[in-house]
């Protein structure tokens, strides 16, 4: 059965569900079995499977990453959760030194079935500690598996395809999506990781939207499609493994494309993306690729500064008329900013 | 039980200890021998010195109790597994390695005799241990895990850190502090701002053991203790044990005249030298020469083998370059 459910409420009930199917399923980290439960994410999980399976943590991300590893080798499914992304890279040293390399290291021996859930956060002030992805550092390395999921059925999928997973899978969530809502099914699902997801057919323009940028990336396909502009929406859902194919085919298509990442541009994974073009269909281009993401620059505080620090709708709309040849069109009667409206704060 | 009871009969003991901490330090010295060669491509971060922790401690673990260790592990390891045709080869990097030459000296690793690995980064395999331990606890194993580490390791953030939550969760973690004194060649006056890393993990909820000897026996009967608290108190235990080491911190060579350390200081050690003493007390107990001899020269031999066998096998094929990158 298919309900609408939003993006937490995904998220939650794939934790229920694999905690009910697996004892060896556990949450830990600061705040999960709080009153607040990672925004709804881990609510009722400590009640509901007991303090050992759902605990809180010192403030120490290297060593309970290191912790949650050594877990994993002994056949346990550690989910580490951190209220924001920027918390995260505490632990690189774990992640690039000890965790990416441990099945290598045995020959194949020692499994890692670690999952590390990490919030992107945005809005509302959050600053430039409270609002990084980097997610291409993550996806830099072999070993690691980087899930982006941007909807509330992906959300749920790709957290149970994480959870199953014998390999580390960082699933990073963007805190805007919380409150998106969408069709999820009940039943327990897997959504393969690895796989880009076509969210809108279209014939003029690929967008590649990553996490919180396919939200906005819709927004753009639906105002120029009212001006006959047709926008194929793809989501790359994962950063590594990376899906290449379903982004060249749809660029083949088109002939155009904008990449708009939820990131900073620069050795990001947007380059990634115009670089799996650049290789495989560089004579199908008709105009040159076009990447958005952060301005280079930490994030500001106030809020006229971070709506411009952030890619949007706008600017992807913008950057299609302008790789159209086409003239600026009177946006006066849209209405952006949907979802950070919604979004009160203060974290 | 998680580890066997002591051995009643102390000469058998003493002669497994013995066996053990020759294979060690033999095993080095052919690497010594043979390092000019250049065919061992590896950086070798020599035990010589710390047979006596290794050993001891290695000697009391059950077959299911784990051990982590680090770049440093060459007498862990081969007091844990005894396998000198599997370190050989892996030092020479060859294929028929259980790891096929992708680890090499700083990262050996058999999970299945509860070699649980290794970090070249100082403390980074020591959280890693303790939630070995929290999955053992969990599981309903009455296990325990080691996780060795140099005072280097006491520097680093990630070491308090992995002791708080060992003795918040009340792991059955053994810390084991091998303590030489030195970070590469920096000493500890250069590095630490308290008095004694002992003192501070004692106002830590877990035991601290302390221990100078270089005596095999002294560190195994120590282990048993501190395996015992663990399991009595369900509590971590800290070990500090010191220990001095021999070489250079990366390489096969001495380094006094490098000007940091002196070999009057080394003459000390020397003197209860862990492999000597071991031998001398097999003299006192009644061993003969001629066995002990015996005992040798079969370890001998069996280096020997296991060196020329290393040598003449092939490299792993390019296949397995990217094999096992994932699972």
């Amino acid at each position: 059965m298919t309900r609408n459910l939003s993006y937490r409420e995904a998220i939650n009930e794939a934790l229920v569900q694999e905690m009910t199917r697996d004892e060896s399923v556990f949450v830990y980290g600061i705040g999960v079995p709080d009153h607040k439960g990672i925004f709804g994410s881990t609510s009722g999980l400590a009640e509901h499977f007991g303090s050992d399976r759902c605990f809180d943590t010192p403030l120490a991300e290297d060593s309970l990453t290191g912790f949650g590893l050594g877990a994993a080798l002994n056949g346990l499914r550690p989910i580490y959760v951190h209220m924001r992304a920027d918390f995260l890279l505490l632990a690189v040293n774990q992640l690039a030194n000890m965790v990416s390399s441990y099945t290598y290291a045995s020959a194949g021996k020692l499994k890692v079935p670690l999952v590390i859930r990490a919030v992107i956060g945005r809005g509302w002030g959050q600053g430039f500690q409270h609002s990084k992805s980097m997610y291409s550092i993550y996806g830099h390395m072999p070993g690691l598996k980087v899930v982006l999921p941007a909807t509330p059925y992906d959300a749920k999928g790709m957290l149970i395809s994480a959870i199953r997973d014998d390999n580390p899978v960082i699933v990073m969530e963007h805190r805007l999506l919380y409150d998106v809502s969408g069709e999820v099914p009940e039943e327990p699902y897997t959504v393969p990781i690895g796989q880009a997801h076509t969210l809108r057919p279209g014939g003029d323009i690929t967008v590649v939207a990553a996490s919180w940028m396919s939200v906005e990336a819709i927004k753009a396909a639906e105002v120029l499609e009212k001006h006959g502009v047709s926008v194929e929406v793809i989501d790359p859902r994962s950063v590594s493994p990376f899906d290449s194919e379903t982004i060249v085919a749809s660029v083949k298509r088109t002939g155009r494309c904008i990449i708009a990442d939820n990131d900073w541009l620069h050795c990001g994974f947007s380059a990634e993306v115009a670089a799996a073009l650049a290789e495989h269909c560089p004579s199908e281009l008709k105009s040159p690729v076009v990447r958005l993401g952060y301005a280079p620059a930490p994030c500001p505080c106030t809020r006229p500064l971070e709506n411009r620090f952030y890619a949007n709708a706008v600017d992807i709309i913008r950057a299609a008329e302008k790789m159209l040849g086409t003239n600026p069109l009177d946006l006066s009667g849209e209405e952006f900013y949907s979802y950070e409206h919604k979004f009160q704060g203060p974290f | 039980m998680g580890f066997s009871p002591k051995p009643t009969d102390a000469l058998k003991l003493n002669l497994e200890l013995y066996r053990k901490l020759y294979l060690a330090r033999q095993a080095e010295e052919s690497i010594r021998a043979h390092y000019a060669e250049n065919e061992m491509k590896t950086p070798m971060h020599m035990s010589m010195g710390e047979e006596a922790i290794a050993v001891g401690v290695v000697s009391v673990l059950g077959p299911d109790d784990q051990i982590f260790a680090t770049y440093r592990s060459h007498a862990i390891y081969l007091a844990r597994t005894e396998d000198s045709d599997d370190f050989f080869a892996e030092m020479y990097g060859k294929e028929t390695a259980r790891l096929k030459g992708k680890g090499g000296s700083m990262h050996m690793c058999d999970p299945e005799r509860g070699f649980m690995g290794t970090s070249a980064i100082v403390a980074s395999a020591i959280p890693v241990a303790v939630g070995a331990a929290f999955a053992s606890r969990k599981q309903g194993n009455d296990t325990i895990t080691v996780a060795f580490f140099g005072d280097g390791a006491c520097d680093e953030g990630v070491f308090w850190e992995s002791l708080n939550l060992a003795c918040l969760m009340k792991l059955p973690v053994l810390f084991v502090c091998e303590d030489n004194g030195l970070a590469v060649h920096t000493p500890q006056s250069l590095r630490q701002g308290y008095r004694s890393i002992a003192a501070i993990v004692s106002k830590f909820n877990c035991q601290v053991l302390e221990e100078t000897s270089t005596d095999a026996e002294v560190i195994y009967d120590l282990t048993r203790k501190a395996i015992n608290l663990i399991k009595a108190n369900r509590q971590p235990v800290f070990m500090h044990l010191q220990y001095y080491r021999y070489l250079e911190h990366v390489g096969v060579n001495e380094d006094f005249d490098a000007g940091y350390r002196s070999r009057k200081e080394f003459e000390e050690w020397r003197q209860v030298d862990p492999v000597n003493l071991q031998r001398k007390k097999l003299l006192g107990n009644g061993t003969s020469e001629t066995e002990i001899a015996k005992i040798e020269t079969k370890i001998d031999r069996q280096i020997e083998n296991s060196l020329k066998k290393a040598k003449d096998a092939p490299f792993a094929n390019d296949a397995e370059l990217c094999r096992g990158v994932f699972s």
